[in-house]
């Protein structure tokens, strides 16, 4: 069979050639290769988020405990004014109570070396919690409060052995006498690691240790919701519409056009709308959560539209049909058969499209959702923060602590996407009708 | 009585919810109360009107629609007209509040005060008004505070006056047509059917609101800087000195190192993301069975739904750093920590999916024959792939990566996070350079005066970056397009 | 398309043909000799106990009603059922005195031995000089530019094209008519000098002409190839064939000269078949 014979010329491959052996132990190879090339390249691209997530949970999780002192704060007759209690020294008192933790070597109250191992706003929480309980319980002056604040950020890290003794000191956050005066802390058994609840129930705060996504999180669901109070209403009657009333003309396909178009135009584009059109044309509050919601609104609606076209799509025609042909409208058919059919389509598609407004930063930076806000908004006019723009703005503070809690933050983020995400994939498998 | 099936009831229930909350958080309290109750109240005077309607006619006949038309028909009227009253008013009211107060200063309407001037003014009328005094004001702006006071409870009241007043007439009119023969059905579902066409709308709206936005203030901004230094100027240095007297007060707006470093950035992103991408859809379509594809598609898919915040994040704490050890510390290179790479390469991996899923589309799209034909000639499959599949795929292939292309452009949190401010004329990858979006944010963070050219350059920047995202889009989805139609 | 089609067997392995394990004696004359060759796609079997001689230089036609598993069987002759996946074979297919089944046989070799031509026309989207000159490079056959040129020219001849597409070789395939891009594709077999030319229903998408023009090429092509030819047609199998097998429900119910086959058949159900009773 190797001694083919050659047929009009065309020469016949001599498979037992040796020559042509190397070359099919070649093409072979070739084949290998590329498969296995494509196996690196999964990997890589798997290895990556991976990498991404291992460094983000290995950085993030450590923001999740904290490091508390407990003070015994004694409520001293002294600092209380007899005639209206409201009126006392509370700062005094703080002072005092903060004194009470220091050894006898320190320089007074104002030791500058062990005022830093408290949180510098722990001073704020002691004051203002000695002053709410002893006013709203007189019965308390003369006994002793057991307050726990904060630790400052460096000392919370060397708690969780971040800061490392054995560097020398003079490149260490925390210098000797301070360590020093740390380790009584702990032997008087004062220190405490917590769960750090404070990331989710403060507000924002210079301090990287006293600062939580309260605010961010109140602000990222007002503006979730007027992102959904808008789009899913106005998506849901544009796919309707375009899908079943539609007339085919070109105002119609211009529509169809612009929707296709507006989902790829980049979100930041967004935002210079927002910014132009309603901060500065309709003077809309700034850094307000309803208008990033608005913004948001607008780069959902595409996804939303799309998602509810598909699933009208796989509504078979088999039931308008039927219900047309008992005499029903065509608005009937669509709000009593075709639109409840359509629903977990148009959820699931609706939970995609909130998940990724949840984690847009860019357009809600230009509309100035990223100023330092230590309040809780009250309603969708007050300023406020969004969960993205926190974790940008806590990126951007130079403190070190807010390494961690930009970490952390992102991973509270992951971790809502995730949920959403689930929840649309559950809604998918459990809801979804198969024609 | 007809039992109303409990699915209508929820999903109208739920309709109403919607409408009241968006009517509370747009309008306010009261407003939305008063539409509620009229709307509730015009239902209601529907329903009598037609129910004493069929009392009063003879014997067995009926109405041409269901009762429940007839009640929602005039609720309809009742709600909508002065919802939409309401709307134009909350809108239009600041603006022109604002015209008046320009209107009754002196020193702003004699035109002495340049724009910035009258905004600050306007603002600390604003502040005063609400209570927000910090320094002894002047006393004409007191007087001016106390002014825009009044008028915005002038306004208040007006609007609920107004509002109650179209309610009301639209109440009378719509009800004043019901009789037995009125086709209070179709009177529905044409009201519905305008809706869901104005709903439509929004999507245009949307557009002309960017097109618009873009260009006018685009067009502000080239009135002070000509076009042609802002397209072929190389020196970008936006930065306006506060004082006249500074160097560089006038700043410089060349935008070709700002388009240079977005091309870079990009370059280094699209690179990356076929040689992981293409390899990847390669696998997908040719060696993965259908449980591996099942398993690793939606793990790529999972790289472009991170928020691009976290791959900012990623980028400075990991990439960037490692990016500096090998290249500054093994190699010796000069390497800046914010390195063009660095901003590449993540932003490589967040468009990996939209290489590997449309290129596995289009390789899985050519057809069956094709490879049969190709294995038949005792072709192995590396060879069919790379020699037949690849080339027949390779319009969808590229424009998907125009779509990925298009998409890093307009990135922007990766690159605020991870690339510089200062731009750059360069194409070493080491270097720093900065972007379109970096500089849009740049310029734009914080408290914005529209009147300067520093913020309005952000929109020239936006206008380009708009027009080339759309082009390209439009190019790509054309290409793909015409693909899917070659093998159908 | 997730049910794309997956190559299962092992592309890797490398050998000569004439491998001691597969070496098979078979009767003179016979090419291709199929001993009670058993298939599955997986559970469901569509070839029992299949045993045909195919003899060289003749054309030998495949017939039966769709689903007889004639297409099953011609696949089987150069592994291209190996590419779906779930396939499983037994019994022995002896080329030239090898089992292609046994040892480690390579299909990469086998099917350039052995050519098969589609029923749809599939030129490559390349111009039509690079569709023929594929096969030849592949299998690094053309030692020169030259003879590149040559063995594209003389298989467009051999395969009737020459002189309709010869000012046009930089043009794409895709752009001939569809009995010329059948054509091309039987061109392209030849390029790779194979000795067996397996063709499903090489006709069956084309016009009365067209058809014309491919059975007169397989009627010419029989002088130097072995051609086994799968048709739904009889008369086609008629005009172009020397041998016809007959297959019903995955059994080869009849085998003979094909003169025999239609004026003469043994079997009831041939019969049957042949005067349009069923199929």
């Amino acid at each position: 069979m190797s001694s083919r014979e050659t047929l009009f010329g065309i020469p016949a491959p001599d498979w037992a050639d040796p020559a042509m052996q190397r070359r099919m132990r070649r093409r072979h190879g070739g084949t290998h290769r590329l498969r296995w090339l494509g196996i690196a390249a999964i990997t890589g691209a798997i290895g990556l988020l991976l990498l991404l997530l291992v460094s983000i949970f290995s950085i993030g999780y450590s923001a999740f405990t904290q490091t508390v002192v407990t003070i015994d704060a004694p409520v001293a007759a002294e600092f209380i004014d007899a005639d209206d209690i409201t009126e006392s020294n509370w700062n005094r008192m703080a002072r005092a109570a903060i004194a009470t933790l220091f050894p006898d070597d320190a320089a007074g109250v104002r030791d500058p070396d062990y005022r830093e191992v408290l949180s510098r706003g722990g001073y704020n929480v002691i004051r203002n919690t000695l002053r709410d309980r002893v006013i709203a319980n007189p019965e308390l002056v003369g006994e002793t409060l057991r307050i726990t604040v904060q630790t400052a950020d460096p000392f919370d890290q060397l708690a969780k052995g971040l800061v490392r003794r054995d560097t020398p000191e003079d490149r260490r956050r925390v210098n000797n006498r301070q360590i020093a005066f740390y380790d009584m802390l702990v032997e008087e058994g004062r220190i405490e690691r917590r769960l750090n609840f404070w990331l989710l129930t403060n507000t924002d705060n210079r301090f990287p240790e006293m600062a939580g996504l309260a605010g961010a999180l109140r602000g990222s669901a007002f503006a979730l919701m007027v992102c959904f109070l808008i789009s899913f209403p106005m998506g849901i009657a544009t796919a309707v519409y375009l899908e079943e009333f539609a007339p085919k003309n070109w105002a119609t396909d211009l529509i169809e056009v612009n929707i296709n178009n507006l989902a790829a135009v980049p979100s930041i584009v967004f935002g210079l709308l927002g910014l132009a059109v309603f901060l500065n044309f309709f003077g809309l509050p700034r850094s307000a959560p309803l208008v990033g919601g608005m913004v948001l609104a607008l780069m959902t609606l595409p996804t939303i539209i799309i998602a509810t076209r598909a699933a009208l799509k796989a509504v078979p025609p088999s039931i308008r049909e039927g219900a047309l042909g008992i005499g029903a409208s065509p608005v009937q058919v669509m709000t009593h058969h075709v639109l409840p059919l359509a629903m977990p389509g148009i959820l699931t598609g609706t939970i995609i499209g909130l998940a990724q407004a949840l984690g847009e930063t860019a357009p809600l930076l230009l509309i100035g959702m990223n100023t330092f806000i230590t309040d809780v908004p009250e309603d969708v006019f007050s300023k406020s923060t969004a969960l993205p723009t926190q974790i940008y703005i806590w990126f951007d503070s130079p403190e070190r602590g807010f390494v961690s809690r930009t970490a952390a933050a992102i991973m509270v983020l992951l971790g809502f996407l995730l949920f959403m995400n689930a929840a649309a994939i559950f809604l998918r498998a459990r809801l979804e009708r198969r024609w | 009585m007809t039992r109303i099936p409990t699915t209508r009831i929820i999903v109208t229930a739920l309709l109403l919810t919607i409408g009241i909350f968006i009517a509370w958080s747009l309008l306010g309290p009261w407003p939305t109360v008063i539409l509620t109750l009229l709307s509730g109240l015009g239902w209601l005077i529907g329903l009598t009107r037609i129910r004493g309607a069929a009392q009063h006619a003879s014997t067995g006949a009926r109405p041409h629609s269901l009762m429940g038309y007839y009640a929602t028909y005039v609720a309809l009227w009742t709600g909508l007209p002065s919802f939409l009253f309401l709307l134009a008013w909350v809108f239009l009211q600041g603006p022109v509040i604002e015209q008046l107060l320009i209107a009754s200063l002196p020193a702003a309407s004699a035109g002495d005060l340049t724009p910035s001037q009258i905004s600050l003014l306007i603002s600390e009328i604003r502040n005063v008004a609400a209570g927000r005094i910090f320094s002894e004001p002047e006393p004409y702006v007191l007087e001016a505070a106390e002014r825009y006071g009044r008028w915005v409870a002038i306004s208040g009241q007006m609007k609920l006056a107004a509002i109650a007043a179209v309610a009301l007439l639209g109440l009378s009119l719509s009800a004043s047509r019901i009789t037995m023969a009125f086709r209070a059905r179709q009177g529905v579902e044409r009201i519905v059917n305008v809706l869901l066409l104005v709903s439509s709308t929004l999507a245009i709206l949307t557009t002309i609101g960017i097109v618009a936005s873009l260009a006018f203030e685009a067009f502000r901004f080239f009135e002070r800087v000509p076009v042609t230094e802002f397209l072929f100027g190389l020196s970008w240095e936006p930065q306006i000195a506060i004082r006249e007297d500074q160097v560089a007060s006038a700043g410089a707006f060349g935008a070709v190192p700002v388009f240079a470093g977005t091309i870079l950035i990009s370059g280094i992103a699209i690179l990356f993301a076929t040689l992981i991408g293409l390899p990847s859809a390669i696998y997908l379509s040719e060696f993965a069975g259908e449980r591996q594809r099942n398993i690793i598609k939606p793990i790529l898919e999972v790289l472009s739904g991170v928020p691009t915040i976290v791959y900012g994040f990623f980028a400075v704490l990991v990439i960037s750093p490692a990016i500096r050890t090998f290249f500054g510390g093994t190699l010796g290179l000069e390497t800046s920590p914010q390195s063009a790479l660095a901003a590449g390469l993540v932003m490589g991996v967040m468009i990996v999916p939209f290489v590997s899923s449309l290129s596995d589309d289009a390789i899985s799209a050519v057809p069956q024959a094709m490879r049969d034909g190709s294995i038949a000639l005792g072709a192995t499959r590396a060879e069919t792939m790379l020699q037949v599949l690849l080339p027949a795929a390779l319009p969808g292939i590229v424009g998907g990566m125009l779509l990925a292309v298009s998409r890093a452009i307009g990135e922007t949190m990766i690159v605020v996070m991870a690339a510089g401010i200062i731009a750059s004329l360069t194409i070493n990858p080491l270097d720093s350079v900065t972007t379109v979006t970096v500089q849009i944010v740049t310029l734009l963070i914080g408290d914005t005066e529209f009147d300067n050219p520093k913020t309005l350059s952000a929109f020239g920047l936006g206008l380009f970056l708009f027009i080339f995202t759309l082009g390209l889009n439009v190019i790509a989805l054309q290409i793909v397009q015409r693909y899917r139609e070659q093998y159908e | 398309m997730l049910d794309r089609v997956k190559e299962k067997m092992d592309d890797r392995k490398k050998v000569q043909m004439d491998h001691p394990t597969g070496r098979v004696e078979t009767s003179a004359g016979t090419k291709i000799q199929s001993r009670k060759v058993n298939m599955w796609y997986d559970q469901t079997q569509a070839l029992f106990d299949v045993s045909l001689d195919i003899p060289d230089r003749t054309v030998t036609a495949l017939i039966g009603p769709s689903g007889c598993g004639k297409s099953t069987f011609l696949r089987a002759l150069n592994r291209m059922n190996d590419t779906i996946p779930g396939t499983r074979l037994t019994g022995q297919i002896v080329l030239d005195g090898v089992d292609i089944y046994k040892g480690d046989l390579d299909p990469v070799q086998l099917r350039a031995q052995v050519g098969m031509v589609f029923q749809k026309p599939n030129p490559f989207p390349k111009s039509i000089y690079d569709n023929i000159a594929y096969g030849p490079r592949i299998h690094g056959l053309a030692t020169s530019k030259s003879v590149l040129d040559g063995i594209v020219e003389t298989s467009l001849q051999k395969a009737g094209l020459w002189d309709e597409v010869k000012d046009r070789l930089t043009e794409p395939g895709t752009g001939l008519s569809g009995g010329q891009q059948q054509r091309l594709v039987i061109a392209r077999a030849i390029a790779v000098s194979p000795e067996v030319i397996l063709m499903d229903e090489p006709a069956s998408a084309l016009d009365p002409i067209a058809t014309g023009r491919i059975e007169e090429l397989i009627h010419e092509l029989r002088e130097n190839y072995c051609i086994v030819i799968v048709t739904h047609s009889m008369q086609q199998a008629a005009r172009v064939s020397q041998r016809t097998a007959f297959f019903h429900l995955g059994k080869l119910i009849e085998v003979g000269d094909t003169a025999d086959i239609f004026t003469n058949p043994k079997e009831q159900k041939t019969q049957d078949y042949i005067s349009g009773r069923f199929g």
